[in-house]
C-alpha cells in the first residue's frame, strides 16, 4: 500500500530522515515507535505531502503524494491540534469533513453513533466550540473526524497522548477494530511502548532518521522494545 | 531584566517568517515613516512664517497654541487605528521568577519610544528653536517643549485606555469616533470652547513653570491606570485564556445554491461569524458605506471627478479589501487539515472569491443613494464595482499566495486589542490609487466617458478571464503550499 524509496530529509544539511526502503502492505496495522527528534512526525508530513522530501519519494497506493492528489480521497490523518477548526463544534467538524469526503449527515451521524462511548458524553451536543475543549477531547474529535468516509490509509500521530486511561483503552479497541478486516492500513506512532505494540502487527524503530529495528509483534516485542530503550 | 525582554523582542522579529518573507512591505513602512518626518520637519520649519504671513497682527505662538486643541484630536484619532500597543508574548513568562510589574513596566515603557511619539519633536524642535530665534525666552520655550512631550506621552497612553475599553464592544471604533467627534463638536459649535481651554491652559503653564506639575500629574495618572489594566489581563485566566462562549448555530442551508463550494462558504461564514478579529471586517462595512459621506456634501469633491472612483472602489470593495487581503492566512491555524483533505484548491479558491463578489455587489445596491449627489456618481460606483470584481477581487487572491503570516483566530496574543495595524491600509492603497489614476488621467486628457469605458472595459475583461486567472491563482498557491505550510506553523 505504501512504499517509500530511498526517502530522505535534511533541514540544512542536517538529515533528519533517511529511509533507503520502507513497505507497509495493505492492511497492516504498523507501529512507530522512537525517541524525540527520531523523525516519526517528518515520516507523516512526508507522507501527507506536507513537507517536501530532499530526496526520493513515497507511493500511497502506487501514487506518487508529492505528484498527485489522488491519494487524498482514501487517506485520513489526525497529526496534532492543528488539524481541528477551533470555531466549529465537534458537530460542525464532522459535518465539515464528511462533506469534504462524500458523505452525507446521515452517514456521519450513524458513524458517530458507534463512537457514543468513546465520547463518553462530552463531545457532542455540549454547544462549545472546540477551541473551547481540552486537549483530551479534542484529540477525541480528531482521531474520530480521522475514520468518517471509509478511508483505506489512516494515519495517527501519538493518538495516545493526552487522553485519559478510559479512553486509550477504548481507543485501543477501535483501532483493532479497524485493522481487523485487514483492509484499513493504520499507521500509528507512539511513546507508549506497552499500547503500541498491543495494537500493531509491526514495530518499527527509527533513531536519528533510519531504522534501527523492524519486528513482527510476538510476546517478545514489548520486552526487546523495553531493553533497546533502556540502552 | 530589561535586557532579557530587549533580546527576546529582538528574536521575536527578526527570527519570524513574516519578517524575511516581507522585506518590501517593511521597507514601504520605511519611506513612509521617512515621509512623515519630512513633512513634520517642514510644517515646523515653515510654521512661523507662514503664521506671521497669515495672522500677521497676532503672536505666532500664541495662534499656535491655539491649534493644539486640534492636534491633540488627531493625534489620538491617527493613534487609535495605526499604533498598536506592543505585543508580548507573555505566557511563557508568567511561571519564571519575574515580578508581573516588571513586564507590564516594560510594555509601556516600550510603547513610550513609538515612532508615534517621536514624529511631533520633528515639528516642535524646529519651531522651537526658530521662537528662541526670534527673541522669545529660552526657558519658556523649553518649557513649553517639554509640555508638548508629556502631552503626547499623554495621548499615547490614553489610546491605550480607549482601546482596551473599547476592545470589549464589538463596534471597537465607536467610541473613538463619538469621543473625538463629540469634542470636536462642542467645540466647533461653541458650547464648550476647548480650543481656548487649551490655550488658556498651555499659556498659564508656560507663564508660571511650577503649573507643570499639574500635565504631569495627569501623565502619572494614565500610566497608572493603564498598569492596572494590564496587570489584570497578565493572569491566564483572564485574557490569555478564552472564555467559554455557548457555541450557536446557524442554518446555513442557502448555500447549498452553490454546488460543491458549499461546505467552504459555509466555513468562510462561520470564520466571520464566530471570530473577533473577523467579524471586524463586518463592521467595516458600515464604514465604507459612509465613507461617501464624507466628500459628496462639500461641493470642492463634487468637482474633483477623478474622486469618484476612488470612493467608488472604497465602498464597493471594503469587504474584498479588509477580508481578502488575509486570504489565505484565515485559514492559517489549521492549513495543514485543508492540505491533506481531499480538498481541489480550486474551489477553496472559489469560496473566498464568490463571498468577496458578493459584498462588492451587496454594497454597490446599499450605495445606490448616493445618486442623490449626481448621476455619474452612481454611474463611476458602478464601473469601479465591476473593477472591483474583476480585477482587485483576482489581484488581492494572487497577492494571498504570497502571504506568510499566521493570523491566531483562537487565542489573541496578549495586550493585542485589533490586531491590525498601518500594514493593512497599506495593501488597500495600490488597488485604490491605480484605477483612480487612470481614470483621473482619461478624465482629464478626454473625458468622463472614457475614463468610465476603459474602467467598466478592464473590469469586464477581467470577468471574461476569470477561469483562466483562477488557474495561474491556484497554481501559484499550489506552488508556495509547503513554504506557507512552514510559515503557518510558526508562532510570530
Amino acid at each position: 500500500m505504501i512504499s517509500a524509496n530511498n526517502l530522505s530529509k535534511s533541514y540544512k544539511g542536517v538529515q533528519v530522515l533517511n529511509l533507503p526502503s520502507l513497505d507497509i502492505p495493505r492492511g497492516q496495522s504498523f507501529g512507530l515507535v522512537g525517541n524525540n527528534g527520531a523523525g516519526k512526525t517528518t515520516f507523516f508530513s512526508l507522507l501527507l505531502d506536507l513537507i517536501k522530501p530532499t530526496t526520493g519519494h513515497i507511493k500511497s497506493n502506487d501514487i506518487l503524494v508529492q505528484e498527485s492528489e489522488d491519494w487524498k480521497p482514501f487517506t485520513s490523518s489526525f497529526i496534532d491540534e492543528s488539524f481541528l477548526i477551533g470555531y466549529l463544534t465537534p458537530e460542525e467538524y464532522f459535518y465539515f469533513i464528511g462533506d469534504l469526503r462524500g458523505q452525507n449527515k446521515a452517514d456521519v451521524d450513524n458513524l458517530l453513533a458507534k463512537f457514543e462511548d468513546f465520547f463518553h458524553g462530552e463531545i457532542i451536543g455540549r454547544k462549545k466550540y472546540l477551541r473551547d475543549l481540552s486537549k483530551g477531547n479534542q484529540k477525541k474529535v480528531g482521531i474520530v473526524a480521522a475514520l468518517i468516509g471509509n478511508p483505506e490509509v489512516i494515519i495517527l500521530d501519538e493518538p495516545f497522548a493526552n487522553l485519559d486511561p478510559t479512553t486509550q483503552i477504548r481507543l485501543k479497541q477501535i483501532i483493532k477494530e479497524l485493522t481487523k478486516n485487514r483492509d484499513v492500513t493504520v499507521l500509528i506512532s507512539s511513546h507508549d511502548l506497552m499500547h503500541v505494540t498491543e495494537v500493531s502487527e509491526r514495530i518499527v524503530v527509527l533513531e536519528k532518521g533510519e531504522i534501527v529495528k523492524d519486528l513482527a509483534t510476538s510476546e517478545a516485542t514489548l520486552k526487546e522494545l523495553e531493553l533497546h530503550f533502556a540502552g | 531584566m530589561i535586557k532579557h525582554f530587549l533580546n527576546l523582542e529582538w528574536k521575536q522579529y527578526f527570527r519570524s517568517s513574516y519578517w524575511q518573507k516581507n522585506i518590501l512591505l517593511n521597507i514601504l513602512l520605511v519611506f513612509l515613516a521617512l515621509y512623515f518626518v519630512a513633512m513634520f520637519l517642514l510644517m515646523g520649519v515653515a510654521m512661523y512664517p507662514l503664521l506671521k504671513k497669515f495672522f500677521p497682527e497676532q503672536d505666532p505662538f500664541i495662534v499656535f497654541n491655539g491649534f493644539l486643541f486640534y492636534w491633540i484630536l488627531g493625534d489620538l484619532f491617527v493613534r487609535f487605528f495605526f499604533q498598536k500597543l506592543p505585543v508580548m508574548s507573555v505566557k511563557p513568562l508568567l511561571t519564571l521568577p519575574i515580578k508581573r510589574k516588571t513586564v507590564v513596566n516594560f510594555v509601556l515603557g516600550k510603547s513610550a519610544l513609538s515612532f508615534f511619539n517621536f514624529l511631533p519633536l520633528f515639528a516642535i524642535v524646529p519651531f522651537g528653536i526658530m521662537l528662541i530665534s526670534e527673541g522669545y525666552e529660552t526657558s519658556t520655550i523649553l518649557i513649553w517643549m517639554f509640555l508638548i512631550v508629556i502631552i503626547t506621552l499623554i495621548n499615547n497612553f490614553l489610546n491605550f485606555i480607549i482601546e482596551s475599553l473599547s476592545s470589549e464592544t464589538e463596534l471597537s471604533f465607536l467610541p473613538i469616533i463619538l469621543l473625538v467627534g463629540g469634542l470636536y463638536g462642542l467645540n466647533h459649535f461653541g458650547i464648550i470652547s476647548f480650543t481656548e481651554l487649551v490655550s488658556s491652559a498651555i499659556q498659564g503653564v508656560v507663564a508660571s513653570p511650577i503649573m507643570i506639575l499639574i500635565p504631569m500629574a495627569i501623565l502619572f495618572l494614565v500610566y497608572v491606570y493603564n498598569f492596572k489594566i494590564l496587570k489584570e489581563k497578565l493572569f491566564l485566566d483572564s485574557s490569555l485564556k478564552a472564555k467559554t462562549q455557548e457555541a450557536s448555530t446557524t442554518n446555513l442551508e442557502w448555500t447549498k445554491k452553490f454546488g460543491d463550494i458549499a461546505p467552504f462558504m459555509q466555513l468562510d461564514l462561520k470564520l466571520i461569524t464566530r471570530n473577533k478579529r473577523a467579524k471586524s471586517s463586518l463592521w467595516m462595512l458600515a464604514l465604507g458605506l459612509l465613507y461617501g459621506l464624507f466628500f459628496y456634501p462639500q461641493p470642492m469633491y463634487l468637482e474633483m471627478e477623478f474622486m469618484f472612483v476612488f470612493i467608488g472602489i472604497f465602498v464597493t470593495g471594503i469587504f474584498l479589501i479588509n477580508f481578502g487581503q488575509f486570504i489565505p492566512a484565515w485559514d492559517s491555524s489549521y492549513y495543514k487539515l485543508l492540505m491533506s483533505q481531499n480538498i481541489k484548491y480550486e474551489k477553496y479558491l472559489k469560496s473566498k472569491f464568490t463571498l468577496m463578489i458578493m459584498s462588492v455587489i451587496i454594497m454597490f445596491v446599499l450605495s445606490i443613494p448616493y445618486v442623490y449627489f449626481g448621476w455619474k456618481i452612481l454611474i463611476a460606483h458602478f464601473a469601479a464595482a465591476i473593477y472591483n470584481i474583476g480585477i482587485n477581487s483576482h489581484v488581492i487572491m494572487l497577492g494571498g499566495s504570497y502571504n506568510r503570516k499566521k493570523i491566531d483566530l483562537d487565542k489573541r496574543a496578549a495586550f493585542n486589542y485589533q490586531g491590525t495595524g498601518a500594514v493593512q491600509w497599506l495593501i488597500g492603497i495600490p488597488l485604490m490609487i491605480v484605477p483612480m489614476a487612470l481614470f483621473g488621467a482619461l478624465n482629464f486628457f478626454i473625458n468622463f466617458e472614457t475614463g468610465i469605458a476603459v474602467i467598466l472595459l478592464l473590469g469586464l475583461a477581467g470577468i471574461m478571464f476569470h477561469q483562466k486567472i483562477m488557474k495561474v491563482i491556484t497554481k501559484k498557491y499550489l506552488d508556495s503550499k509547503y513554504k506557507m505550510i512552514d510559515a503557518f506553523s510558526q508562532d510570530n
